[in-house]
């Protein structure tokens, strides 16, 4: 089984789990800038995560064998604190990047004023160069934040099929798929959506356009639960090519969008002495 | 696969030492059409509009989107040749390694021994070495460095390659830097009795290096309790 993990937080996760991921199947991530639990008071610490983002943290995957990319923006709840927001003038430069493959995560979080602008702001920024957007819905008042989410989408100059609407669950999932977004589904323990939930949803609205991830980030959280839901498909009855439609192929063909995908780990990263680099992910 | 890949890349470590027309002429020749096109042009506007612009220069837009035009294995190439048809100097190589990526900060690196004739730029070295990302190490240690970085910082590049893999093939000028320095010699040799005394292995590296100091250190390890080659580059100093 190939996975495509498209959205997790690694630079919050340890080598353990990288060295899990890879031996579960997962070749491939994309990494969403967001939230660090800590609120940041400055854009200076954005640019340095957003730094570790495109250097240091695309090194550490790639030992594992695992080719990383990620996503840049600046997220809801910060978009809340006027401090934070002169980072929106630097996010140009870093859209142009290779492995920059979509702006993200953006969306809302309170539903505020400020939230609006800046979901505006940065569906403009994708559209201007050529990126899809990673949206997710918010976790409190889903369904309104959902349909206020897409009023905003449609509005933009960004086309719908080149939206990823994420933390999608069973009150959303219709509506979004409707709208003509992408589809995305974070698994989570307890929480967001469970296995047994995500299957039951990909057998009522099917595996066209859907993406599964695990958004693990420094809470409770599982790397391995994309792996879980293919598992749990292969014994509900899925077909191993609906399994890798939905962990490998969708993330491919959304990211792909970007033009930026480059899913050979050894080409990447180990230019300079032949592959030892790729250890544990030979 | 989203953009050309050739798995055979233009050599990476060559970029440094081989000169600009020839690294033109290898990696125009080693590129797909539609590759070879892109970089024409990047490397003629680059040429018509060198030095920094506004908050980014088209030059700089070329030199981000290298790696999805040529492939990732010509990246280093492409953007070494687009830094020199920019004419960039100090100023412009100490933005874009700033607000780089990783593969875009080592072609800076690489770029170095091309277009600062001076000392001016270690201070971008000095940084790559402070990092534990083997691509920027190996590249912070190549010509330029060779050429310019003074004796303390430069042992200890050659020491952290050691520590965390990096082959010391990537360091350039080894043989010439080495000879006769019996404080290099004095470090490796603490380094293998710590090892040693650790029941680890010393690497094989840190005997090739301290035979080229020709400088024996009272606690030189005996070669034979070296019995493996240089483990694989993985960024932590162990």
């Amino acid at each position: 089984m190939r996975i495509f993990d498209p959205h997790i937080h690694m630079t919050s996760r340890t080598t353990d789990d990288y060295e899990a991921m890879y031996a579960a199947g997962v070749r491939a991530v994309v990494e969403p800038a967001f939230w660090l639990g800590q609120p940041r008071t400055s854009p200076a610490s954005f640019l340095d995560y957003f730094d570790a983002l495109i250097g240091w943290e695309p090194f550490r995957a790639a030992q594992y064998g695992i080719a990383h990319h990620c996503t840049i923006a600046l997220n809801p709840k910060e978009a809340n604190d006027p401090r934070c927001l002169p980072v929106l003038d630097e996010l140009p430069r870093y859209l142009v990047k290779d492995r920059v493959v979509a702006v993200g995560e953006i969306g809302y979080d309170s539903m505020t004023p400020a939230e609006d602008t800046a979901v505006a702001t940065q569906l403009q920024l994708a559209a201007d160069h050529g990126l899809p957007a990673l949206v997710h819905t918010p976790h409190r008042d889903k369904l309104a934040g959902l349909r206020r989410t897409l009023d905003v989408v449609r509005e933009s100059a960004l086309p719908m099929d080149r939206v990823l609407i994420d933390h999608l669950n069973e009150t959303t999932v219709k509506e979004a798929k409707d709208s003509g977004c992408w589809l995305g589904f974070s698994v989570y323990p307890d929480t967001k959506m469970d296995e047994e939930r995500m299957v039951a949803i990909l057998r009522a609205h099917g595996t066209e356009k859907v993406l599964v991830n695990s958004a693990a980030d420094w809470g409770r959280s599982d790397p391995l639960k994309t792996r879980k839901v293919g598992d749990l498909m292969l014994a509900e009855g899925f077909t191993e090519d609906d399994v890798d439609l939905v962990l490998w192929r969708n993330p491919v063909a959304f990211y792909g969008l970007s033009g930026r995908l480059d899913l050979d780990v050894a080409a990447t990263d180990a230019t300079h002495e032949g592959n030892s680099i790729l250890r544990g992910g030979e | 696969m989203t953009h050309p890949q050739d798995p055979t890349g233009t050599p990476a470590a060559g970029t440094a030492l081989v000169p600009v027309d020839e690294l033109h002429t290898v990696l125009t020749a080693h590129l797909p059409p539609a590759a070879r096109a892109w970089l024409d042009q990047a490397l003629d506007e680059a040429a018509a509009h060198p030095g920094i612009h506004g908050p980014i220069s088209v030059w700089e837009l070329r030199l981000a989107e290298a790696g999805r035009r040529c492939g990732a294995g010509h990246a280093d190439a492409a953007r070494v040749l687009i830094l020199h048809a920019a004419r960039a100097d100090l100023d412009a190589l100490t933005r874009v390694y700033r607000q780089g990526t990783a593969d875009e900060r080592r072609a800076v690196l690489h770029a170095l021994p091309h277009l600062v004739p001076g000392p001016d730029a270690v201070p971008l070295v000095e940084d790559a070495l402070r990092t534990n990302d083997t691509r920027l190490l190996a590249a912070a240690a190549g010509p330029y460095a060779a050429r310019h970085l003074a004796p303390h910082p430069w042992r200890h590049a050659v020491l952290k390659c050691l520590f965390t893999g990096v082959p010391v093939d990537s360091v350039a000028d080894l043989a010439r830097r080495s000879r006769g320095d019996a404080e290099l010699a004095r470090m490796l040799g603490d380094y293998a009795a710590e090892r040693t005394a650790a029941g680890r292995p010393v690497p094989e590296d840190l005997h090739r290096v301290l035979t080229l100091t020709g400088t024996v250190p009272e606690t030189a390890p005996e070669p034979e309790t070296a019995p493996h080659g240089p483990v694989d580059p993985h960024g932590k100093e162990s």
